[in-house]
């Protein structure tokens, strides 16, 4: 059972970041992929298609405008705005003696194509947090949702992601 | 890439190409770049003997990134990726560099799926597909699910 410290994070907006997605980025991401799809990579190609221009791989959503100096983490869904929310929920996991963490896995829905020159708003709240007993002993799973929406509105993709606390 | 592959041409059961993929150290560092993920348990020796997992462990999203490239292969230019899920069950640890270019021999990962389901929706075709990655003993670490929609030859 989880502490209230710990389960009042439920349902809290981590806050909104917006990121552009940039073809250099795409570039380096599917360069770290070693993918070769020409749709992230040709622009020629990219033109032609059907999506009219280059587009990112599904899973990169470029990066925040407000690009923090010094931070490990740059996913839009680990900077909160304010800050505070993910800081006080991790001090609280800390407390009831969840210090590390790590990556579960992520389940994603796509309802449009991210293109280079997209400003992606990425909006995410803390879903749940939920106790379960491991085999190395209790863990906290937190699940956080994001929203991303373009420049016209439209709802690009969505996100349920897992960290994993023990 | 690959021909394009048709609705009509899928059935439940079969395989996906399968992708292998090779992890170096240089890959975890471009990751790293790229993703903006630094925790020092991908690249830092001490680290990640302290935190228990022996030496630099395989970014968990990197795979994922693998897996999506499994599906974004197979499904084609007409293709689209719709939904897709993974989870990061095992730890895998990347070939060291031999040289500034070549990994050391070690193991090869392969990304494999399976059709379960064919539908229509929407006036679209959709294809359900279990995901996974294999590592070089042959464990599945990454296991997932993926949703294409295909064209129809119609």
């Amino acid at each position: 059972m989880l502490p209230d410290e710990v389960t009042k994070f439920i349902g809290k907006s981590i806050g909104t970041v917006v990121c552009e997605v940039e073809k250099g980025a795409i570039k380096k991401f599917a360069d770290a992929v070693d993918d070769p799809n020409p749709f992230y990579w040709d622009e020629k190609f990219a033109e032609k298609s059907r999506h009219g221009s280059i587009i990112a791989p599904p899973g990169f959503f470029g990066w925040p405008v407000k690009l923090p100096r010094g931070m490990t983490f740059q996913r839009p869904t680990d900077i909160s705005d304010p800050p505070e929310v993910t800081e006080n929920m991790r001090v609280a996991l800390a407390n009831d003696g969840y210090s590390r963490v790590v990556d579960g896995g992520i389940e994603y829905e796509f309802f449009q194509p991210v293109r280079a020159g997209d400003i992606l708003t990425a909006k995410s709240i803390i879903k749940d947090i939920v106790g379960r007993e491991g085999k190395t002993g209790k863990m906290a799973f937190v699940i956080i949702e994001t929203a991303y929406h373009n420049q016209n509105k439209e709802l690009a993709a969505t996100s349920r992601a897992t960290a994993i606390y023990r | 890439m690959a021909k394009q592959i048709f609705w009509e041409d899928v059935n439940v059961n079969d395989e996906v190409t399968p992708l292998p993929k090779i992890a170096t150290t240089t890959m975890l560092v471009k990751w790293a770049g790229a993703s903006g993920d630094f925790n020092p348990l991908h690249y830092d020796a001490a680290f990640a003997a302290l935190q228990g997992v022996g030496s630099p462990i395989v970014h968990g999203a990197l795979k994922r990134q693998w897996l999506v490239q499994l599906m974004t292969d197979w499904m084609g230019e007409q293709g689209t990726l719709k939904k897709f899920s993974c989870s990061y069950r095992a730890m895998d640890w990347p070939r060291k560099m031999a040289t500034t270019a070549t990994p050391e021999d070690g193991e090869t990962w392969h990304c494999k799926g399976k059709v379960t389901k064919k539908y229509d929706e929407g006036g679209q075709h959709y294809v359900d597909c279990d995901i996974w990655i294999e590592n070089g003993k042959g464990e599945v670490t990454t296991p997932g699910t993926a949703t294409v929609i295909l064209p129809g030859r119609g």
